[in-house]
């Protein structure tokens, strides 16, 4: 690894540990301008994230689908597309996952569990797999296909709720113990939190992600067809192949996401009045992980911890729990804006060191 | 050396002196692309500057169009000391650019685009009808023909740069600046450039021409200044200068105008094209019921102008582009609209045309690119695992084989200049040891010493009985390296002439269309006006 | 009800809905025609929704029925305000555009709703505005047989202005000499700085002029169809303003066209059930039609919508 080389890797740690850090700078500001106390506020975040097992338990839990969600995002964008559909796939996955528990609760976990699973991953894969095939094929534009495609999950998710999983009611029931992701050791680890076996579930994702982008041809046509389609078409690359298994991939991600709030987390389904926040907060994760796996565990460990960590704040010292998402979109800024902490380092950096490689 | 070499005893006046740049310096960093620069330009002149690929005339005309600001040194107009801090100022003091590639917004129309940042207005409202005007006037005092109510996408060429020409004539340029203004012209239109420029002259403006073709220096130039790697050579009167001294001093070192080659033996046909008829873009015929043989042991040179459907045959032999009809076989097989993968594994390798666009993926590694082709082959990944060892083993190969200048294999294929990046593609195809090499452009942007390299191993792989199809806009090229020269012209192929019966005359009349007996003859009546420099 | 009534109601209400996606739609064109993608515009809107109500509720006593058009403005300004973010962000600070277009989109609700806690005593919504853009009925024009009913009776009046403004919006990018630099800013930036137009200065008027207009879309949200303010008032309208800009072309007539459109399908997932044959219809497919149709229309027939050439580009000026 030449000298070259080492100083980026090392930058590419600086500009998002500076981030995090003016990020949390500017939140401090904006609570000092209204008077509230910065110090107990963030003591506040990092007791309500930190101080027990529960905390840490939800924390763990809240990551979960943040993770995946990013990941499927990160792959399309790799790819080149700029998948905004991610909320509706995790919508979807979600209501898919709910929907086969709630019509076959009888069948043995063994069977049901992982059936609700990939029920989930599909609807998400196919939901994204729409946009994919019209890029593809027509040449639409994948984000406002993907657009159209959120809001109309919204509507179809909420008929869905309302007519066919209940009776005109507003949520479905519970579902049965053989669809769930709950573990009797994790929540009695986590006194009683939320947190469940998704986790793991998304952690061996990373690693799958990783593996495939980094290792595998399909990475490669990937990044090949994301940084320069012409370079890939004349290297023998199937655009089309590529554009919809891409989609399809970074849907199954996003969709799984949802499974894990289906079978996990909330454990039913529910009309909503707007797309799921994790679906537009784990775009948020895969751009604060700067598109890579590890990158994207790391940042949703963070945000889960600043979000989890805020539900706390304004019992505990009295400042409204929006200022979690003032410091994760300055941190976002930053990273987005990094030339200038890049500029910073390279300037200093240069004063350090004499000789080159 | 600053040796300025003036014979005919032509004493100089400083009031003659439009332009002068005196000890202009440019650094970016502890580069410098100009170094210690001295020029100077006369009223009415036509004053060449010359040097090869990356010797530093654009950044010099640059900074003197006002886009760049010198490091260190003075620029003089008119005798006045002044400081070009912009585009605007250059504007103001009468320099106009004639860019090389041109500064043109394809979505508007050829007027928008002249008037664009000097408008016509009424209280900020366009006033399209005085522009219409205007141009109309300065298109006829200077016979520059152009459609105003045309998109710049929708014209040619040759009329898209005489927009470009208008545009400096509206600010009221009396110094015209012309960056390589042949490039994509034919000979035809070339020797209208040039007239155009005479008559520009006629009427009081004062052109600096920058090239790189000695000929065109010799056709319309009156002095000529030499850079080379930043520093000015000399400045010297074109009449009485040979263009062997112009080439050396532009080099450095004795140029060999022809890459010495063995006669072809050529064998059994590799690439048999019949009938074949490709659309362009907008459906309409690129190529039409084209026929076309090369084969092993041979180099098949397309000469054409850009546009004449050269970049669709290519295309469409290789896979990226439909064939409407007509066969393409390759080794006897049909290949015909086959997947691209399937074409190259058949025995094609190919050096696009435009090697960032096409043949490399610049933000990605050396040896990822090198593997480019090959890495869903053994060894290189098996069940689609990649294996990295092998693909970087591989590059180090072919970069020690090829002289490819790199920091590592593991560099970023940006990071290579413009001549390593065409060896890298090259090593990549050639080592794949295919039967039929397309080279398209194979040495666009490249300096002599690239160019020498790659003209010889283009060579090497003919006498290695492959196939090799060249596609290039530099006749230079075409005769120097082909075996037979064919000549393309809206879609077909008019004509076949070996190099050694054939000139770059008769070469640019078939270019444009005429049949070869015509060509010929009209030569022949030419024969008595002084003929072009040809050695 | 009559034909006439039933008309009447749709027309209004499509306009309505309309009104907001217009302006922002024709607010996302301006910066997008300069080059700079300008996916905040959802987060502008909200700061937009969010200003306008403050200003309401605090000086509607004093300025009575002026009220809603003032606060119109300031919202333009608040809106300016914002967007300087996302123009320093990708102009100087040469950011990725999307990557900022989603901080301005998370930054704007979290700080809306911080403030309204702040302001109201920690409620997380704000109290109901008085004085609203209610209906409007234009004097003279009304009385016109047919149409006067249908079009210039209880009506939107913001919606004409924006129809107003688009026209406006059509000549200022077409016909004077800002449009064309404006144009060229984003088709050939690099052109443009050889004939010494400001590249900087013109993407940052694209992002000011978008910001202004997506701060008054979001003003007319909230004081014409909630009433108030909350962190759901602004719920994907400024991502179906973007799309109606890219179905648009990116012409101001064709953005306001789209916007129609979407305002119309929008509306009859309210007033669906008043109209004979639609009301029906169960009321998903009403509510996803024009999400559908959306698509359709853009397969079948825009295809590859181009944008600015230069669009989503960083420009950076070597010196």
């Amino acid at each position: 690894m030449s000298n070259q080389q080492g100083a980026t890797r090392i930058q590419g740690i600086i500009v998002p540990l500076l981030s995090v850090v003016l990020g949390l700078l500017i939140g401090a500001i904006v609570m000092w301008s209204f008077g509230y106390d910065a110090i107990a506020g963030y003591s506040a975040m990092l007791k309500g994230a930190f101080g027990s097992p529960f905390y840490i338990g939800e924390l763990l839990r809240e990551a979960t689908p943040l993770i995946l969600v990013a990941l499927g995002f990160a792959v399309a964008n790799t790819a080149g597309f700029f998948n905004i559909g991610v909320a509706g796939q995790t919508l979807f996955g979600w209501l898919a996952s709910v929907s086969v528990a709630q019509m076959l609760p009888e069948l043995p976990k063994i069977v049901l569990l992982p059936l609700c699973i990939l029920a989930g991953v599909a609807a998400g894969a196919v939901w994204a797999g729409i946009a994919g095939f019209l890029r593809a094929y027509f040449n639409t534009s994948e984000v406002i296909v993907t657009i159209m495609l959120n809001h109309t999950a919204l509507y179809i998710n909420n008929h869905f709720v309302r007519n066919v999983l209940t009776d005109s009611g507003d949520s479905t029931a519970r579902i049965t113990e053989n669809a769930s992701l709950r573990v009797p050791f994790l929540s009695e680890l986590t006194r009683n939190s939320t947190l469940h076996a998704g986790l793991f579930i998304a952690l061996i994702m990373v690693a799958v992600v990783w593996v495939l982008m980094k290792k595998t041809t399909y990475g490669f046509e990937f990044r090949s067809v994301g940084l320069n389609p012409d370079a890939a078409d004349y290297a023998g690359m199937n655009a089309k192949k590529n554009i919809i298994l891409a989609m399809l991939i970074s849907g199954g991600l996003a969709g799984l996401g949802g499974a894990m709030e289906g079978l996990g987390n909330f454990q039913n389904m529910f009309v909503q009045g707007a797309m799921p926040a994790v679906g537009f907060d784990g775009m948020a994760v895969a751009l604060l992980g700067i598109g890579s796996p590890i990158g994207i565990l790391f940042a949703a460990l963070l945000f889960s911890t600043l979000k989890i960590g805020g539900t706390s704040m304004p019992l505990m010292s009295g400042v409204p729990v929006e200022i979690v998402d003032i410091v994760i979109a300055s941190i976002i800024f930053f990273v987005g804006a990094s030339y200038i902490i890049r500029l910073l380092v390279n300037k200093l950096s240069k004063v350090n060191k004499k000789e080159v490689a | 050396m600053h040796s300025i070499l003036v014979r005919g005893g032509i004493s100089m006046t400083e009031e003659n002196y439009v332009i002068e740049m005196i000890g202009v310096t440019k650094a970016f960093g502890n580069y410098k692309a100009n170094d210690d620069i001295f020029l100077n330009l006369k009223k009415g002149e036509i004053h060449a500057l010359l040097g090869e690929n990356g010797a530093g005339k654009s950044t010099l005309m640059n900074i003197l169009s006002g886009l760049l600001e010198p490091t260190s040194g003075t620029i003089k107009v008119k005798g006045q000391e002044v400081k070009i801090s912009s585009p605007g100022i250059a504007d103001k003091l009468g320099i106009g650019m004639v860019h090389q590639h041109f500064m043109l917004v394809k979505d508007f129309t050829v007027t928008e685009n002249i008037i664009l940042g000097s408008e016509p207005s009424r209280f900020g409202v366009l006033n399209k009808k005085s522009a219409a005007g205007v141009i109309a006037d300065l298109s006829n005092k200077y016979r520059l023909a152009v459609n105003p109510s045309a998109k710049i996408e929708d014209i040619t060429v040759g009329m898209q740069q005489r927009v470009e020409i208008l545009k400096t004539l509206y600010r009221g340029a009396d110094v015209l600046i012309f960056d390589e203004p042949t490039a994509v012209l034919t000979p035809q239109e070339i020797d209208e450039l040039m007239s155009i420029m005479k008559e520009l002259t006629k009427e009081g403006k004062s052109i600096i021409l920058i090239t790189h073709k000695l000929d065109e220096i010799k056709a319309v130039a009156d002095r000529c200044t030499v850079i080379r790697k930043g520093k000015s050579i000399g400045t010297v009167d074109v009449k009485q200068t040979y263009q062997q001294e112009l080439a050396d001093m532009m080099v450095g070192r004795s140029v060999l105008f022809r890459t010495v080659k063995k006669p072809s033996q050529p064998k059994q046909a590799v690439l048999e094209v019949e009938g074949l008829t490709v659309k362009e873009s907008r459906g309409l015929e690129a190529v039409r019921n084209l026929n076309l043989t090369v084969r092993a042991g041979e180099i098949v040179g397309i000469a054409g102008i850009d546009g004449n459907g050269q970049s669709e045959l290519i295309q469409a032999i290789t896979g990226l582009r439909k064939a409407e009809s007509g066969t393409v076989k390759l080794n006897g097989e049909i290949i015909t609209n086959l997947a691209p993968r399937k074409i190259t594994e058949s025995g094609l390798g190919h050096i696009p045309e435009d090697r960032q666009k096409f043949g490399l993926i610049l933000p990605m590694r050396l040896d990822e690119n090198i593997a480019l082709q090959t890495y869903y082959q053994e060894p290189y990944s098996k069940n689609s695992f990649l294996n990295d060892k092998a693909i970087e083993n591989h590059a180090i190969e072919l970069i020690k084989e090829f002289d490819v200048r790199t920091q590592s294999e593991k560099a970023t294929a940006g990071s290579l200049s413009g001549g390593n990046q065409q060896k890298a593609i090259i090593a990549r195809e050639v080592d794949r040891n295919p039967s039929l090499l397309i080279a398209a452009q194979p040495t666009r942007g490249l300096d002599v010493g690239a160019i020498e390299f790659i003209h010889k191993r283009l060579i090497e792989q003919r006498d290695k009985d492959k196939a090799i199809l060249l596609m290039s806009f530099e006749l230079d090229e075409i005769l120097n390296l082909s075996d037979i020269i064919a000549v393309m012209f809206e879609g077909e192929i008019v004509a076949y002439v070996k190099p050694e019966e054939t000139s770059e005359q008769e070469l640019g009349l078939l270019m444009a269309g005429s049949s070869l007996e015509k060509a010929r003859e009209e030569l022949e009546k030419n024969k008595e006006e002084e003929g072009s420099p040809h050695e | 009800m009559d034909m006439l009534a039933i008309l009447s109601i749709i027309v209004s209400s499509a306009l309505i809905y309309s009104a907001p996606l217009i302006f922002t739609g024709l607010g996302g064109t301006f910066s997008e025609r300069s080059g700079i993608v300008n996916v905040g515009l959802e987060g502008t809107m909200v700061m937009g929704a969010f200003s306008a109500i403050v200003f309401n509720l605090n000086y509607a006593d004093n300025l009575g029925k002026m009220t809603p058009w003032i606060a119109l403005l300031v919202a333009g300004v608040v809106g300016i305000g914002f967007s300087i973010i996302h123009a320093v962000a990708t102009i100087n600070l040469r950011a990725n555009h999307i990557v900022s277009g989603t901080v301005i989109n998370m930054l704007a609700p979290a700080l809306a709703v911080f403030l309204t806690k702040v302001l109201y005593e920690g409620k997380g919504q704000t109290a109901f505005i008085i004085q609203n853009f209610g209906k409007t009925s234009f004097p003279i024009l009304k009385d016109i047989p047919i149409i006067g009913q249908i079009f210039f009776t209880n009506t939107s009046a913001p919606a004409y202005a924006a129809i107003a403004m688009a026209l406006v919006c059509y000549f200022i990018i077409f016909k004077t000499t800002f449009g064309l630099r404006l144009r060229s800013v984003g088709e050939h930036p690099q052109a443009a700085d050889t004939l010494g137009i400001n590249v900087y200065m013109m993407r940052y008027a694209g992002v000011l002029i978008s910001g202004f207009l997506g701060g008054v879309g979001g003003a007319i949200v909230s004081q014409s169809i909630s009433l108030n303010f909350s962190g759901s008032t602004i719920a994907g309208q400024g991502f179906i303003a973007m799309a109606a800009m890219i179905f648009g072309k990116w012409n101001p007539i064709g953005v306001m066209g789209a916007a129609i459109f979407f305002g119309f399908a929008q509306s009859l997932g309210v007033i669906g059930s008043y109209i004979p044959v639609i009301q029906n219809i169960p009321s998903v497919y009403l509510q996803i039609a024009p999400y559908v149709i959306t698509i359709i229309v853009l397969v079948g027939f825009i295809g590859k919508s181009r944008g600015p050439a230069a669009n989503g580009t960083t420009y950076i000026k070597s010196k």
